[in-house]
């Protein structure tokens, strides 16, 4: 494979259902075998450029302006010479094996079928991916799956490769995985690599220059030794813990039908003004852990139980969280779950919110203070990522409950949408309220957890 | 419960061996016969045959057999309740009556599940574009569609979930209960639609759209096991449509 | 910018050749709708008892196992859409274990195919509620006409009469107004965003 060379001139790109332009005024030539970052803001239209880079703009889709080549023609007549990755890896698998998920490309370009194998067996070892061919595609990991998806890029030897945050989804032992296999792939320069990504840190290693996409249009060039400003964490307020509101007593949990448990049992307290960050590697139950906390699980073993505080004005007081009436629990413990559109139940933002908040004045309040007020009319499905979670997080604040427990709140946030949610969340840091983080991300725990419970040991941060 | 439409590569099993098209050609032979025949004695040659093959198919742990018919059985012991208890016929008449059309039930179901159990669905879609010349778009567009149906059962109960963590639930009531199935199963349909969006388009990425005539890398062989499965399936309809005649049972009935 | 309500319009037809995205769309809405269908037709043979005074009356709830018929076309807007749409819808029902057995792919087809007439009368250009009830008419019909001749060969022809009638009625309610409605509550949640039933700039 040769690597091709990138040309955009005044280039720009209109949704057919915006009036606002997705892109525009973008000027970039990648040389061949260059390796490039392409970063910038939720919303700059950095994954729209990509798509058409790789052809996959539908025509119907809306109407590009300026001028884009890939290999000194139009990216429509270039398809085959051209690899793409995007987030999510289960969004992109097709095939129920390994070995004939990665085949799916070369079988859709007509290789003759005494080829594809050894190209498939190439780019499997590519991406050191050595599971075998035959390895059930819904058995793997997320690292696992996105180094699949890659080699399933990488088979028809590609002379461009673009990579759509590749690593969003994944923990950060699978990111590092794919990093690595990029790497790899790429290392003899025969081919270009463009990467989109909010991680800038992480991708500065592998990358030779860094270009920022600007909102309002144009573009701003960033060299190797560029770092983006550190994002500004809301000073910390110290509390002294207050009193226990729940606790999990040797809880642990065990999935239907599965023979290992999917939680050991591990006790937990959360009390009134602390944050508890819950830490620790794929498959260690920290979700689980977060659905027994939130009342919406029952533990197989052991128990969760809820404080004095908590439990007060219940019409049953003695019984555990999950046997909570859903009224009685929204009341007492608000859960944010990963995925935020999962949580919506109505057409409008301001009916999301007055749905828990009973009353209309909370609801506007809390819309006002989230930045959410211009959307109030807006579905909660067309929001984009980072109003969402906002969103979501503001649900479960409407019944100002006394314990927070969120699973992975960050999640899919870029720099700026990420400052405000932790900024909103240090908000939440008072006296009187328990937070309890499910996550992953070190710069949460950073800027926001008083304990870290890292697989059953509770050690003060 | 989870519905047994999980897809994955089935352990490669006895019945594996038979292409998938052969084994939808024995589907339509009994099929039309179930159609034409309305007693109990075609019928349960039928079954019989069928459940000599469920060992074929992977299908020996009384668990992992219920786990793929639970629905099946659902649905069988529904119809014989409606005809035992509401049927014209009563007494003993009723519960054969309950009885015939139970097991007609499993007859006309239980070769889809065969299928199910033995083929991965790569290797349906593999048969049916290269035998039967169905479109490849079409067949592996189904087939990327099948493959979230996993993904989307999870996602059922992590949306149930969070509806709880909302404040609503149903509790007694059978009104807020259907409104709550019907809300959570709109949230699941609007992210399929989007997961299969994203999918659409990671395919085209791949080439999906090229308009290339499309290669296959697995192929798919017809050989004389194939020929044999059908002849056999055509044998033992013929045996049971016999066996009822001379027992005096036969019924042609249409439905 | 979160995108406001799209207004759409029912004439605009998409090119008539199938896109990747299409095709998937189609094939995830006949797989959620056979898993409905399948819970469907356990409820039919619950609820039977109840109908059992005068069975022809049942066809109120024939609706449902018609939506697929008529949402699928709306949002793809491709020739075929509906038959795609029915055909998998009715394969998984019958893989799933349904009483009414492997006749529900024949019977998936035929309404299918129905369905399609609805649209072909405008040439695939139109996509709005006209379309939507002739569509699930023309599909109740095809359906009850199947009965007639699979299920219930020996009614007379007053029994028929009110069957079909209500067969009609409950798919031009159900799938047709139901289905319409169902499509317009996807576009706002902005679900449809790849398809022309969803490209009014705004």
């Amino acid at each position: 494979m040769t690597p091709v060379a990138v040309r955009l001139a005044g280039w720009g790109f209109r949704h057919a259902t915006r009036r606002a332009w997705a892109v525009r005024d973008v000027d970039l030539t990648v040389a061949p075998g260059e390796r490039v970052l392409l970063t910038g803001a939720s919303g700059a239209g950095k994954s729209t450029l990509l798509r058409a880079l790789a052809g996959l703009l539908d025509p119907e889709a809306g109407d590009p302006t300026g001028e884009l080549t890939v290999d000194g023609a139009v990216p429509d007549r270039r398809r085959q010479r051209v690899g793409m990755v995007f987030q999510d890896p289960d969004s992109q698998l097709v095939m129920t094996r390994a070995g004939d998920d990665v085949a799916f490309g070369l079988e859709n370009t007509g290789t003759p079928p005494a080829l594809i194998w050894p190209a498939v067996d190439a780019a499997l070892d590519a991406v050191g991916f050595d599971l075998g061919r035959d390895r059930a595609t819904a058995a793997l990991s997320g690292g696992q799956k996105q180094r699949l998806v890659l080699a399933g890029a990488l088979a028809s030897r590609p002379g461009l490769l673009l990579l759509d945050e590749p690593t969003a989804q994944l923990d950060p032992d699978g990111a590092a995985q794919v990093r690595t296999a990029v790497l790899r792939a790429v290392d003899a320069r025969d081919a270009t690599l463009v990467v989109v990504d909010h991680d800038v840190e992480s991708w500065l290693p592998l990358v030779d220059r860094v270009v920022e996409l600007l909102p309002g249009g144009g573009t701003v060039e960033h060299g190797r030794d560029w770092r983006p400003a550190p994002p500004r964490l809301p000073v910390r307020q110290q509390h002294s813990p207050g009193e226990q509101l729940l606790a999990a007593e040797a809880a642990g949990y065990t999935h239907r039908g599965s023979d290992s448990p999917g939680l050991l049992p591990t006790d937990v307290v959360l009390r009134a003004g602390r944050t508890l960050a819950v830490t620790g590697p794929n498959g260690t139950g920290k979700s689980t852990l977060a659905l027994l906390l939130a009342g919406l699980r029952a533990p197989t073993t052991g128990r969760v139980t809820a404080g004095a505080a908590l439990t007060a004005g219940l019409r049953r007081p003695e019984r555990p969280p999950h046997r909570w009436r859903a009224g009685e629990l929204v009341q007492r413990i608000g859960t944010v779950f990963q995925q935020p559109e999962h949580q919506f139940l109505t057409g409008r933002v301001r009916d999301e919110l007055a749905l828990g908040a009973g009353d209309t004045a909370r609801a506007g309040e809390l819309m006002e203070r989230l930045g959410l007020a211009a959307l109030a009319e807006a579905n909660p499905f067309t929001l984009s990522g980072g109003q969402q979670r906002r969103l979501s997080v503001a649900t479960a604040l409407a019944t100002d409950p006394r314990v927070l427990v969120l699973d992975e709140p960050t999640f899919g946030q870029d720099r700026e949408t990420w400052a405000e949610l932790v900024a909103l969340l240090a908000e939440q840091q008072d006296g009187d309220r328990a937070l309890c983080l499910v996550t992953h991300d070190a710069g949460v725990v950073t800027a926001l957890a008083d304990d870290v419970l890292a697989l059953g040991s509770t050690v003060p941060a | 419960m989870s519905l047994p439409l999980a897809l994955g590569p089935a352990r490669p099993v006895p019945l594996s061996a038979v292409n998938p098209v052969a084994q939808l050609t024995a589907i339509v032979v009994v099929t039309a016969v179930l159609l034409v025949s309305g007693d109990l004695v075609t019928s349960a040659v039928l079954v019989a045959a069928e459940l000599a093959l469920l060992p074929a198919a992977g299908l020996t742990r009384p668990g992992d057999v219920l786990r793929r018919t639970w629905p099946l059985l659902v649905s069988a012991l529904g119809v014989a309740w409606v005809n035992v208890a509401f049927g014209s016929l009563s007494g003993a008449e009723a519960w054969a009556s309950g009885a015939t059309w139970a097991l007609r039930v499993v007859a006309l179901s239980l070769p889809g599940i065969l299928l199910v159990a033995s083929t991965d669905p790569v290797r349906l879609a593999d048969a049916l574009t290269l035998h039967w010349r169905v479109s490849t778009r079409f067949a592996y567009g189904a087939l990327a569609a099948m493959r979230l149906v996993p993904l989307l059962a999870a996602e059922f109960e992590t949306i149930r979930l969070a509806r709880r963590a909302r404040g609503v639930d149903a509790g007694a009531d059978p009104v807020a209960h259907a409104r709550l199935l019907v809300s959570t199963s709109f949230a699941l349909l609007v992210g399929a639609i989007r997961r299969g969006t994203r999918l659409a388009t990671a395919m085209d990425a791949r080439g999906f759209d090229s308009g290339t005539a499309r290669t296959n890398a697995r192929g798919s062989q017809l050989r004389p096991l194939d020929a044999a499965f059908v002849v056999g399936a055509v044998l033992v309809c013929v045996a049971a449509v016999t066996t009822s005649v001379l027992t005096g049972q036969w019924d042609p009935a249409l439905g | 910018m979160a995108e406001k309500a799209v207004r759409s319009t029912d004439a605009a037809p998409g090119t008539p050749t199938w896109r990747t995205v299409d095709i998937v769309v189609t094939a995830v809405l006949g797989v959620a709708f056979g898993v409905l269908f399948w819970l469907w037709s356990l409820l039919y043979t619950a609820a039977g008892p109840a109908f059992a005074g005068f069975p022809p009356s049942q066809a109120v709830m024939y609706g449902v196992w018609l939506v697929a018929a008529v949402v699928a076309p709306l949002i793809v807007r491709k020739p075929g859409a509906a038959v795609f749409a029915e055909l998998i819808g009715a394969t998984v029902e019958a893989l799933l274990g349904s009483h009414f057995g492997s006749t529900v792919i024949l019977y998936g087809l035929l309404q299918g195919l129905a369905a399609e007439l609805g649209f072909a009368a405008f040439r695939y250009r139109r996509f709005g509620w006209l379309q939507a009830l002739l569509a699930a008419a023309l599909a109740g019909l095809a359906a009850a006409l199947l009965d007639f001749h699979f299920y219930y060969p020996d009614w007379t022809g007053g029994w028929k009469t009110v069957y079909l009638a209500l067969v009609v009625t409950s798919t031009v309610l159900v799938a047709g107004i139901g289905g319409t409605a169902l499509t317009r509550a996807l576009r706002a949640s902005g679900a449809l965003s790849s398809f022309a039933a969803d490209r009014t700039r705004v």
